[in-house]
């Protein structure tokens, strides 16, 4: 699975790099860094993880480049988390509530529309898609298409009118209809403009008082393209409504995603699913085993 | 949008500030930095490699100049390497890169992308740009493939009061072919193609793209891009322009505080010309790309000449004439003021406004502007809760008056009794400063980059062209912070 996994392009390329050379010297270093830096691993994640490749090196006397290669794709692991959980929560009675925030166009509604299909039809539970994008342009009306899709229930409001009542009102439906899992879109927002950051906090809010606990997921969707900015943006997030894990949409091109490693290892956020293209089973949960087992995959 | 860039290349280079001689010691030492703050802006590592190298190059060739001391020397040749790079145009490096328009309508403009970069929304702004030109736009539906993009258009369209030319269900090829016939038929002078979000490894998809080419040989391809984009910028910009030619890049969400290095990268590899960014979501948040402003932008020295030409834009002259006549014989009232706060919010948010002033943006940075906008919203509803009469002479507000008129302000006496003595106040400055001398631009004392004394420079030749411009620099609202 997961063969068009983001390390794949970034293995092949370290990969290349080693064989036919058995020296370790400091032009195998700078082509590490290259391939790391060319794959939106920030600068210092970089350095981090080549610091730690040096001291391996030294310490652990690795004797050849093909050693050298094994322990960085050890730091890879280590740089990415341990396995955690990476598994979406779910709550212990009642309906459970994912959040789907983020930046404008990084994929919240299609990630969205996947997930309400997977959940659906794979894991046979009964699913309530919300319409809290009251903003752009036809944005309900993509994700009523979705839901038709997934063949699930739809709530939504008129154009404009407040996503907070929107949440408010598919949460007593969701309870009244014996829903397992609603999954809330909002409207992309610039994590720099402060009045609609509060309205996420709003949504929040919302969802303590009639479900007596947080969103069981705030999950950040993350365009696999972006490069640095997406620290600010998880930031931003972070300290707006607790971001719990990230969806990472759209990693089907050639962008290879390596920001995720900085956020993980800055801010400790977990990868929780992955998008991988434009049909309703393009998504999978994201395993950092099996997405090094991907990534070494090198044939 | 680069404020941290200029932030970090201010910090390398404070670090020259001071030395008499330029060692090669202290070009690496300044150059790392400029390295990193290039590769954090997500510029790419391959082009961030030959940059630094062009930098360094020069600087050890040529000697120091007059009247500069080390740091400003390196931090000019940064930045005339970064123009350089922005513009493609050494001979014209100020100028923005115009549109093209087919010498017989109608004017065929593609805009393809990967999904979510922000295609339609800039098909929307641009049918606005040039519906503003006098243009007659038709905006074009070729997106068949996610759902409800068809419907998203044609909102858009409303907003923007552009026909829009859809057929459900239809082929995109066949689609763009057809609108570009209903466009001759019906004396619509530009065709804006709204094509679908693809990767560019799609072949089925690129294609397609090129079907919609050959069959409506447009006169601009432009691609969309996030300026959010990382390393991987570059690939999409090769891939696409080799696959379709492009004829430029358009780069959106400029609005976030995204360092837009795409912009350097693609530009760079490319070789094509970027001609506007997006800067919000309002449908005339568009502005052209000006190569020097945003590599002046990048070094910190803002953008002194946007922000001029902004406000004359959205500022009807005439009414300026009188507001003038007003000002300087302390006549102006709460009406007046109702009027200007109506045009200053014309110009769109004060923060991107106070951006674009030298030295402010890097010191503004972490300022929460929405809370001077609500202490704006607070003082407008205070003068709307007035009667006309009340505006006009204020001096009748007595304090039954001013009771109701907190009470339909929804605020305090003392906020009332405030805003009326704070407006006196202005009212007595800005007759002094009509009868005396007028202070220049505002921000542009104290703290400054190196470099500003060129903007310093422009702007001063700028306003002497425009007849002045830019009169009563120091104007101050009655609203404290």
């Amino acid at each position: 699975m997961l063969k068009s996994g983001i390390f794949k392009n970034l293995w092949r390329n370290v990969d290349a790099l080693v064989t036919g050379r058995g020296r370790i010297d400091d032009e195998l270093f700078e082509e590490f860094e290259a391939a790391l830096l060319a794959a939106d691993v920030s600068v210092t994640t970089t350095d981090k993880i080549l610091d730690d490749l040096r001291e391996a090196v030294r310490l652990e006397r690795l004797p050849d480049a093909k050693a050298v290669r094994e322990r960085l794709r050890q730091s890879l692991t280590e740089a990415l988390g341990e396995a955690g959980d990476t598994r979406l929560k779910v709550a212990p009675s009642g309906p459970s509530l994912y959040l789907m925030v983020g930046v404008n166009g990084v994929g919240k509604t299609t990630t969205l529309g996947k997930m309400a299909y997977r959940a659906t039809h794979t894991d046979g539970k009964k699913v309530m898609l919300v319409a809290g994008d009251t903003f752009r342009a036809a944005a309900a009306d993509q994700l009523a298409i979705w839901a038709q899709r997934a063949g699930c229930d739809f709530i939504r409001q008129q154009e404009r009118s407040d996503p907070a009542a929107v949440v408010f009102d598919a949460i007593q439906a969701a309870k009244a209809r014996d829903i397992d899992l609603i999954l809330v879109d909002t409207a992309g927002r610039l994590h720099n403009k402060a009045n609609l950051m509060e309205e996420l906090r709003k949504i929040g809010r919302v969802c303590e008082r009639e479900l007596g606990r947080k969103p069981d997921e705030v999950l950040l969707a993350l365009d696999a393209t972006t490069g640095q900015n997406a620290v600010r943006q998880a930031q931003e997030f972070i300290g707006a409504v607790g971001v719990t894990g990230i969806a990472l949409a759209k990693l089907d091109g050639t962008a290879r995603g390596g920001i995720v490693i900085t956020l993980r290892e800055e801010l400790g956020v977990p990868v929780k699913i992955v998008g991988v293209g434009e049909q309703p089973a393009d998504i999978r949960p994201f395993v950092p085993q099996v997405f090094i087992e991907a990534l070494l995959d090198t044939e | 949008m680069f404020e941290s860039l200029a932030e970090k290349l201010q910090a390398a280079f404070d670090k020259l500030r001071g030395n008499v001689k330029l060692t090669e010691a202290d070009i690496d030492v300044a150059l790392k930095e400029v390295r990193t703050a290039l590769l954090e802006a997500d510029v790419n590592f391959r082009v961030v490699k030959d940059f630094v190298g062009r930098v360094k190059e020069r600087a050890l060739g040529e000697s120091v100049l007059e009247g500069l001391n080390p740091g400003q020397q390196v931090i000019k040749f940064v930045y005339d390497e970064m123009l350089a790079l922005l513009s493609g145009d050494a001979e014209n490096p100020g100028q923005a890169s115009a549109l093209n328009f087919a010498p017989k309508p109608p004017t065929v403009i593609m805009l393809c992308g990967l999904q979510g970069a922000g295609k339609t929304t800039l098909a929307g702004k641009l049918a606005k740009l040039l519906t503003k030109q006098g243009k007659t736009p038709v905006l074009v539906a070729c997106d068949i493939q996610r759902p409800a993009a068809v419907k998203q258009l044609q909102i858009v369209g409303e907003q923007v009061k552009t026909p829009v030319f859809a057929v459900p269900g239809g082929d995109p090829v066949r689609i763009a072919r057809d609108a570009v016939e209903w466009a001759e038929a019906n004396k619509a002078d530009v065709v804006i193609l709204d094509t679908a979000g693809r990767l560019h490894i799609d072949g089925d998809l690129m294609t397609q793209l090129q079907g919609i080419k050959s069959a409506t040989h447009p006169h601009e391809i432009l691609l969309v891009l996030d300026a959010m984009t990382g390393q991987d910028a570059v690939t999409v910009a090769k891939e696409f322009d080799s696959a379709i030619d492009v004829t430029g890049f358009v780069l959106t969400k400029v609005d976030g505080d995204t360092r837009g290095g795409a912009a350097i990268s693609v530009r760079s590899v490319v070789g094509k010309p970027i001609k506007f960014v997006g800067v919000g979501e309002k449908m005339d948040a568009l502005e052209p790309f000006y190569p020097d402003r945003m590599a002046s932008r990048i070094l910190g020295m803002g953008d002194v000449l946007s922000l001029i030409e902004k406000a004359q834009e959205a500022v009807d002259e005439k009414k300026a004439a009188e507001m003038e006549k007003k000002l300087r014989t302390g006549k102006f009232d709460f009406e007046d003021f109702l009027d200007q706060m109506q045009q200053m919010k014309r110009l769109g948010p004060i923060e991107n406004l106070l951006k674009m002033i030298p030295g402010v943006g890097t010191q503004l940075k972490d300022v929460d502007f929405s809370a001077g906008e609500k202490e704006m919203a607070k003082f407008e509803a205070i003068v709307r809760s007035m009667t006309v009469s009340e505006r006009r002479r204020p001096e009748i507000l007595n304090g039954s008056r001013r009771k109701r008129i907190a009470a339909g302000a929804g605020v305090t006496v003392q906020q009332v009794n405030q805003t009326v003595s704070r407006f006196e106040e202005m009212r007595q400055l800005m007759k002094g400063l009509a009868s005396g001398n007028m202070p220049g631009m505002p921000g542009m004392g104290g703290r400054m980059s190196p470099m500003s004394g060129i903007a310093k420079r422009k702007a001063g030749k700028d306003n002497k062209k425009k007849g002045g411009g830019n009169a009563g620099g120091r104007f101050k609202l009655p609203f404290g912070r």
